[in-house]
């Protein structure tokens, strides 16, 4: 590759940094929000139940977590944890911080979410003798998503772009990679608008997916 | 006899609510629990199912002791099995549809086949008049459906008794027609029913027994015919006299 303005550069750049965000970007993000929203459904649904001891728990994980920047975060398992002997792989050690991290802020969304949800609904199931995790698996949690789902889209867009940091932990990703062939042909601007762009087509999908799948779960209609 | 109350007590925040209420109910009764708002009737109500505990009472059910403040975890799920509650804002499960709100107590709670969960929801919503709508979500039906399909909820349960808190209520005026008419036929067809209301047309045609409530105490029960043209305590007289004035 011997390319000689910046815009050969640039189009030859593309293929490769879109590789890695399809490769790396893409999956490092949807991993961490899975692992993230499953954290956030435990965590959401203790505080909902009041378990003893635990709520306190899922509290102080909130605070530490909201209250702490997720570089930091990253820097303290990646580069700080090897000195306790706890070595964790980059990728591994990226999907844990960033699931961590987006967990607390959507056990939030999720525990708002559960408590929008009308006490009637739960009683109407005891009535009709479900237990309680077949009233909370079968109405609460249905619904609480539906009412979450916006600003759990939110969350997964924050993840998106937020694997960006993993760069600083050696993890070869999409914004890894833009930096790694500036090095080379050292056009700043023009490489970094272009990851800008990557990262924002995206988000765009995302956004789309968003509106349909918000349009698919207002079939059932409102009467709140 | 087929259920017998004593003495349910109940404070919420140190103030007495229940203050000793008794209720005797045999098969085929239909009870219509009176009293202004604040008496105590539907906290009565829902500590019969276990949706409020007491602070002290006891429930004999066919023949079966429950103490209702301590009762365990299996007599609470053996009265709910043999009882329904249709709510004042009817509390359809807003994610399922009609069918759905129906079969779901049959196929999780009693196990029933799929099937035969929707021939039984399917017989119970005709019976209120609502097999038309099976695939409608609550949010789509007007306020008068919901409250029937939450009746054939209840009727698919084929509880001994169902316990109605305020079920028109929440209703346009419109709209309670319909409903009253369901538990006018409920009732012809010899259904136990525990009917928190304030539709006196409804206590004095349709309940064959009234329980007048004030202030937390029973102050008059006994046949409805009774209750209506001879009442016994002055307040008794004074309530149905404000609620007939209250209509014209």
């Amino acid at each position: 590759m011997a390319p000689q303005t910046t815009w050969q550069i640039l189009v030859a750049a593309f293929p490769r940094l879109l590789s890695y965000g399809i490769r790396v970007t893409i999956p490092l993000a949807f991993l961490s929000f899975a692992l993230g929203l499953v954290i956030a459904v435990i965590v959401a649904m203790i505080q909902y139940a009041d378990v003893k001891g635990l709520r306190q728990l899922c509290r102080f994980y909130i605070w530490l977590i909201r209250g702490t920047p997720l570089l930091v975060q990253l820097y303290v398992v990646f580069y700080g944890l090897p000195s306790v002997g706890i070595m964790i792989d980059a990728f591994p050690a990226a999907v844990f911080v960033f699931a961590f991290n987006e967990g607390a802020y959507m056990a939030e969304t999720m525990r708002g979410a559960l408590e929008s949800v009308s006490r009637g609904q739960m009683e109407a199931g005891y009535c009709v003798g479900l237990s309680y995790l077949q009233i909370m698996f079968h109405i609460v949690l249905p619904q609480a998503f539906r009412t979450a789902f916006p600003a759990l889209s939110n969350s997964l867009i924050s993840v998106v772009k937020g694997t960006s940091l993993a760069a600083t932990i050696t993890v070869m990703e999409m914004f890894r990679q833009a930096q790694v062939i500036n090095g080379v042909y050292y056009r700043s601007l023009g490489l970094y608008a272009e990851t800008a762009v990557i990262y924002l087509a995206f988000c765009t999908v995302i956004t789309w997916l968003q509106h349909k799948g918000e349009k698919r779960l207002s079939a059932y209609g409102g009467n709140r | 006899m087929m259920l017998d109350i004593r003495n349910v007590h109940k404070s919420f925040d140190g103030k007495e609510i229940l203050k000793g209420i008794d209720l005797q109910v045999n098969k085929g009764d239909v009870v219509a629990i009176l009293g202004p708002s604040g008496s105590g009737k539907t906290t009565f109500l829902r500590c019969l199912n276990f949706l409020e505990t007491a602070d002290k009472g006891v429930m004999t059910f066919d023949g079966d002791e429950i103490d209702l403040a301590e009762a365990s975890k299996t007599q609470i799920a053996a009265v709910r099995k043999k009882t329904a509650f249709v709510f004042q804002n009817y509390n359809l499960f807003l994610n399922k549809t009609v069918l759905q709100n129906v079969t779901l107590g049959l196929t999780l709670a009693r196990k029933v086949p799929k099937d035969q969960a929707r021939d039984i929801a399917v017989k119970a919503l005709e019976r209120v008049g609502m097999a038309d709508r099976l695939d409608a979500y609550p949010g789509q039906l007007s306020g008068g459906q919901q409250q029937r399909v939450a009746i054939a909820r209840g009727l698919a349960q084929s509880p001994e008794i169902i316990y109605f808190d305020e079920p028109t209520s929440a209703l346009d005026p419109e709209l309670i027609g319909e409903v009253l008419s369901v538990m006018r036929q409920l009732a012809e067809e010899g259904m136990t029913m525990l009917v928190v209301t304030h539709e006196m047309d409804f206590a004095r045609n349709v309940s064959s027994k009234v329980l007048f409530m004030e202030g937390g105490y029973v102050i008059e029960s006994g046949s409805s015919k009774e209750f209506f043209e001879h009442p016994k305590e002055a307040r008794s007289r004074e309530f149905i006299r404000t609620i007939l004035e209250g209509r014209q």
